[in-house]
């Protein structure tokens, strides 16, 4: 397992608040987290969404999409398509409300087991595998912008 | 199309039947979700979770429950050998089927889906709770554990293959054809090798179920299993995933709805296949 200081510094109270936490706890915080969950603006995508943004093999049929803001830092945002899809709404607002307009340095140094830290060792491997993917194509596409809008 | 299309009608239960037997003690109503957190924002009233991983899984060995170990969770919920036990859960019951699967290895046959699982019952507004039920502990007689006759193991599957007889994967068509997700830290559904099992049919689980949830009436299934790929009810047939729990639906799907006698879901799927030395694999 990663320190909790080898998160993002925006991140770690987060993680903090999931340490030794029982599963009654961790529940109820994940699912605070999955109803403030707001789902990509219009005006950066719409349906039908691209399936180069889709997170594969996520069973909750989640999108990633990023933009660079005024300050160099990434903008992102997720949709999930499965009405059912809690965890990955959850997860979904724990990094929008931590990470958003970090830089994509930032955002590309979140350890792999933050999945693993927010919903507990016993999770599915698929589960965990399709939130991870949320992750590792966060960080791709906010490594992608950032490097995009640098050339420009 | 009423379930009496299907083989075996007794296997499925609605959504309106479940509302009327909410309180009736020779009924436990189990849910088994994909997603963790679901039975935590709320279920139907009275029912219990059995989680795959947590519950129906020995915690070191990769294997299911033994005997004595399946008796204590029944007890622990309250079931007994004459209790109907009724599945549902997420994604088309997915997860449900393979509860009732595991169940069958014990010999609970008095086991149905709810057809439509959670997402039905939700959408047609029905009572959700978030009380979770205690029952007082019962007394279970499990058989021990019997795997001949619907699991699958990693040597026999080979002797199948081998033996030139049908398999059908039930993964997504990309995972069927070995498609990597060529991205830095990009997980690999757990396996060094990608394809799939000789001879297999690719038949994504989902193709068997409708936009509401329900299964497909009998006669669709027999067009997509029967017409389209050519399997019939006399075949020995295993159904493989990655690790068994969306071929346990199409398992259900093959064994109940259209009554093939002889299907066996094999739990190891692709992620013992994809990492065992020496075996043949196809893209």
């Amino acid at each position: 397992m990663a320190d909790i200081s080898e998160y993002p510094e925006t991140l770690r109270d987060v993680m903090e608040m999931f340490e030794d936490i029982d599963e009654h706890g961790r529940a109820e915080i994940l699912l605070d987290y999955s109803s403030r969950f707001q789902e990509v603006p219009s005006h950066i995508a719409q349906r039908p969404f691209p399936e180069d943004h889709r997170v594969q093999r996520c069973e909750s049929e989640a999108y990633v999409f990023t933009e660079p803001n005024a300050d160099g830092g990434i903008n992102f945002y997720f949709a999930v398509e499965n009405p059912q899809g809690v965890s990955a709404k959850a997860l979904a607002a724990i990094l929008q409300e931590s990470l958003m307009g970090e830089k994509a340095e930032t955002i590309k140094t979140v350890p792999h087991d933050i999945v693993f830290r927010l919903f507990g060792k016993r999770i599915s491997m698929g589960k965990g595998e399709g939130l991870l993917g949320m992750v590792a194509l966060l960080k791709y596409f906010a490594g992608l912008t950032q490097k995009e809008h640098k050339s420009e | 199309m009423s379930n009496t299309a299907y083989a075996h009608p007794d296997a499925l239960v609605s959504t309106d039947w479940v509302a009327q037997h909410l309180n009736d003690s020779s009924v436990r109503i189990v849910e088994s979700n994909e997603d963790p957190l679901l039975y935590a924002s709320g279920h139907i009233p009275g029912a219990i979770q059995i989680d795959w991983v947590t519950d129906l899984n020995d915690q070191i060995r990769r294997d299911y429950l033994d005997r004595k170990s399946f008796e204590a969770l029944m007890s622990k919920h309250g079931i007994s050998n004459d209790t109907k036990v009724v599945f549902y859960g997420d994604k088309n019951n997915w997860w449900a089927c393979y509860a009732f699967w595991v169940f069958q290895l014990f010999g609970h046959t008095n086991a149905t889906i709810m057809n439509g699982g959670r997402l039905k019952w939700v959408e047609e507004q029905r009572l959700i709770t978030k009380d979770v039920p205690h029952y007082p502990a019962s007394t279970y007689h499990a058989q021990e554990r019997s795997d001949y006759k619907v699991r699958a193991f990693r040597d026999q599957v080979l002797s199948h293959v081998n033996g030139h007889f049908p398999l059908i994967d039930v993964r997504s068509p990309g995972e069927f054809k070995g498609e990597l997700t060529h991205m830095p830290d990009y997980p690999q559904e757990g396996a060094l090798r990608a394809g799939h099992i000789p001879g297999a049919k690719s038949i994504p689980w989902s193709k068997a179920v409708q936009p509401d949830g329900t299964f497909k009436p009998s006669d669709d299934l027999k067009v997509l299993y029967e017409q389209d790929n050519g399997f019939a009810p006399s075949q020995n047939i295993i159904t493989y995933c990655r690790i068994g729990e969306r071929s346990a639906h199409t398992w259900f799907v093959l064994t109940y709805l259209l009554g093939y006698p002889t299907v066996r879901n094999y739990d190891g799927s692709w992620t013992e296949w994809g990492n065992s030395v020496g075996v043949p694999i196809e893209k």
